[in-house]
């Protein structure tokens, strides 16, 4: 009897083993997928979700399991669901956050509990400069990037007295930090607005007394589709250019906006007409796969899932290596579709940064590069990380 | 002495243009308030007579967005879309009543949140599978695109002043319904006391109905008039209801008369301080960042200080219910 169990138990451990081996690597994803701002985390997803089923439910040659979770871009879901991904589903990497403050309150959690966080968005300064962290990479933008080359680029445009807009949460006051580093005019006002503010008129108002020479606004998502329609509507379009980074102006605010955003200039580290095989293999199997265009957010999500393929394969999906697979990780031997891309010793990206001019392309409104701003840009709290 | 009269003259210059900034935000106000007038008068309806939280009041907002824009777009006319969405909003709004919230009036009020909780939920992931995720883009109706300048020097979008005249239209259509109608009549009884008008023999299970229904219109009413100035979007309703939700508990409960008066108060605190607070503190605190940081926090507290100060004096709201 006893031989029969001890049999038994040898023959599970002999089953046991190699299954471990093949364990799926368990990628938690934490992003807005209802309510307002759902669309950026739905871009996200559907990116990173395109380029695992593109490998046919693999990432690095090996089984991923993809555990999804909502939050509603609120900070309190986003901590209980990191929380419950940490412990009971036991992931071995977190990414999907959209929103800086949520970013600042689950990333410090996940990085602690040993685990990798893998940025597809939010890129607080916090987490680049004192709050960094070995185990925090991230893979779209340092949260200024974009604005810094906006503010170069309406100082270029010899503007030199510049209205400046962003919500009232720790990504909005990145922006403006970010557009006054490069800036060198004049500031005509600087409003901070709440988060998911719909109406405008009151900000316009203001705006149009200051009579500055053109208008810097920082609004992602449904808060830029109003600003938008209301500047329109104000009549400002005709007198006072308006500038933005690309998340004022990415493909879902364009829809909704109508001809009232053509020939805006704004700033972005991709565009879907960037010439290399990676990205057009991206667009065509993202607007195949979904019937629309991809944003920069599924730019984003596309790239992670790409980066995450790279360094899984470096440690053959065993992710009880953790150095080999930070090494792997930081060396992001990957073919991202935004073209040339490195981390830099913070773990944010030094990438190039281009301006984007709204056009009607047949029936669509949509982006175009027209320049180049940046080469090889890092950002500004790399040398405040210690790690 | 010339150079003085120049210095006056500027003088009386920048406190016109200030005075007409004033009346702009003012207007601004109203466009605001109205609105708010208008999802705060279904609420405070279906709060004060059936004692009932509807969360999903917002989803009400959403559909007539959505349909407005849907039933515009593909017949080519903003017009038809909004006489097609009120009733849709309108029949939604009964269909809900009837089939879930009917069995929740005699729970208590965190059932009622929970269950209209879960509606919103609902509503919001029906929408994107009929509509798709993404915003959708409404114009505005060719007759009112543009600009006038009821203010010297500042061109309003007419539009906007549309807004407003609805709104006001609105009011007084609901004050004749309810002053001068038999069912306003019930309307009235019904917020006062509910047990003495069905003891009296009136369907009172009809009227609830009715009462929705005409609440889920005026959210309608509100979301298809938002489309072309606001995004259409998933989750738009539940922006406005929380404010909605500050507007009736400052008018008081059951009163639309309240609603109107609270949803002006709203639109004109919150306008103003947005408008005006951080120029204040800017010529009050040296340091710009500092100034602006603040000002944006106290203007979005100040709705709900004011919100504090009415509870304060008043407990149960500026206005009571019928009776």
């Amino acid at each position: 009897m006893k031989k029969t169990i001890l049999g038994a138990v040898a023959t599970m451990a002999l089953i046991t083993a190699p299954a471990l081996a093949a364990d799926p690597v368990k990628i938690g994803m934490i992003t807005t997928l209802s309510g307002g701002g759902s669309s950026l985390g739905i871009d996200i997803r559907d990116g990173f979700q395109l380029a695992v089923d593109m490998r046919g439910g693999m990432l690095g040659d090996h089984a991923v399991e993809l555990i999804i979770s909502d939050d509603a871009r609120k900070v309190g879901n986003a901590k209980q669901i990191a929380d419950r991904m940490l412990k009971r589903d036991k992931v071995d990497i977190v990414t999907g956050i959209v929103w800086s403050n949520l970013a600042l309150a689950v990333v410090p959690t996940v990085t602690k509990a040993g685990k990798f966080y893998l940025s597809p968005n939010a890129g607080p300064s916090k987490l680049a400069g004192a709050g960094c962290d070995k185990n925090y990479f991230n893979v779209a933008w340092q949260n200024d990037n974009l604005h810094e080359a906006a503010g170069q680029y309406v100082s270029d445009k010899a503007h030199k007295n510049v209205y400046i807009m962003a919500p009232n949460y720790p990504a909005g006051k990145d922006a403006l930090a970010g557009f006054k580093r490069y800036y060198k005019g004049k500031i005509a006002g600087e409003v901070y607005t709440k988060l998911g503010q719909v109406d405008y008129a009151a900000e316009l108002a203001n705006l149009r007394a200051a009579s500055p020479d053109a208008v810097f606004f920082f609004l992602p998502g449904g808060m830029g589709i109003n600003f938008v329609k209301q500047y329109a509507q104000a009549g400002l379009t005709k007198t006072t250019p308006l500038y933005g980074p690309a998340f004022s102006f990415d493909e879902g605010i364009l829809k909704a906006v109508g001809d009232t955003a053509i020939g805006v200039f704004n700033t972005s580290q991709w565009n879907k007409d960037i010439k290399n095989a990676a990205n057009v293999d991206f667009v065509a199997n993202f607007h195949k796969t979904y019937g629309r265009f991809p944003s920069l957010y599924a730019s984003q999500g596309y790239d992670t899932a790409l980066l995450l393929d790279s360094a899984i394969r470096a440690v053959g999906g065993d992710m009880t290596k953790q150095d080999d697979f930070r090494k792997a990780l930081e060396a992001a031997k990957f073919q991202s579709v935004r073209g040339p891309f490195r981390f830099g010793p913070n773990h944010h990206p030094v990438q190039d940064i281009y301006v984007r001019e709204v056009y009607k392309d047949g029936d669509n409104i949509t982006n175009r590069i027209v320049g180049k701003v940046f080469t090889d840009h890092g950002d500004a709290y790399a040398a405040e990380c210690k790690m | 002495m010339r150079r003085r009269l120049a210095c006056a003259g500027a003088a009386v210059f920048l406190l016109v243009m200030t005075f007409y900034l004033f009346l702009e935000q003012t207007l601004n106000a109203f466009q605001l308030g109205v609105m708010l007038f208008l999802m705060a008068a279904g609420l405070t309806l279906v709060f004060g007579i059936m004692n009932m939280i509807n969360l999903a009041h917002g989803s009400f907002y959403m559909i007539g967005a959505y349909v407005s824009a849907y039933v515009g777009h593909a017949t080519g006319s903003f017009f038809i879309g909004f006489l097609v969405a009120l009733p849709v909003a309108a029949l939604v709004g009964m269909a809900v009543e009837i089939i879930a919230l009917r069995k929740l009036y005699n729970r208590d009020h965190l059932d009622q949140v929970l269950a209209t909780f879960g509606l919103i939920l609902f509503f919001n992931e029906l929408t994107a599978i009929i509509w798709g995720p993404q915003a959708i883009f409404v114009p505005i109706p060719e007759l009112f695109a543009g600009s006038v300048e009821i203010i010297p020097g500042v061109p309003y979008p007419v539009y906007r002043l549309v807004i407003i005249l609805m709104g006001l239209a609105v009011a007084l259509a609901l004050r004749s319904l309810i002053v001068s109608t038999r069912t306003g009549m019930l309307i009235r009884a019904g917020a006062s006391n509910r047990e003495m008008v069905s003891a009296l023999g009136v369907d009172i299970d009809r009227l609830y109905t009715i009462v929705f229904g005409l609440g889920a219109l005026l959210a309608g009413l509100a979301g298809a008039l938002a489309g072309p100035i606001l995004a259409t979007e998933i989750g738009m309703g539940e922006n406005i209801l929380i404010l909605t939700f500050v507007v009736i508990i400052v008018g008081g409960i059951g009163s639309v008369r309240g609603a109107l008066v609270g949803a002006l108060l709203v639109g004109l605190v919150d306008t103003y301080g947005r408008a005006f607070l951080p120029t204040v503190l800017r010529s009050l605190i040296e340091e710009p960042s500092v100034a602006d940081g603040l000002g944006a926090s106290i203007s979005s507290m100040s709705i709900y200080i004011l919100m504090a100060v009415v509870l304060i004096f008043r407990p149960r709201g500026l206005f009571q219910a019928y009776g």
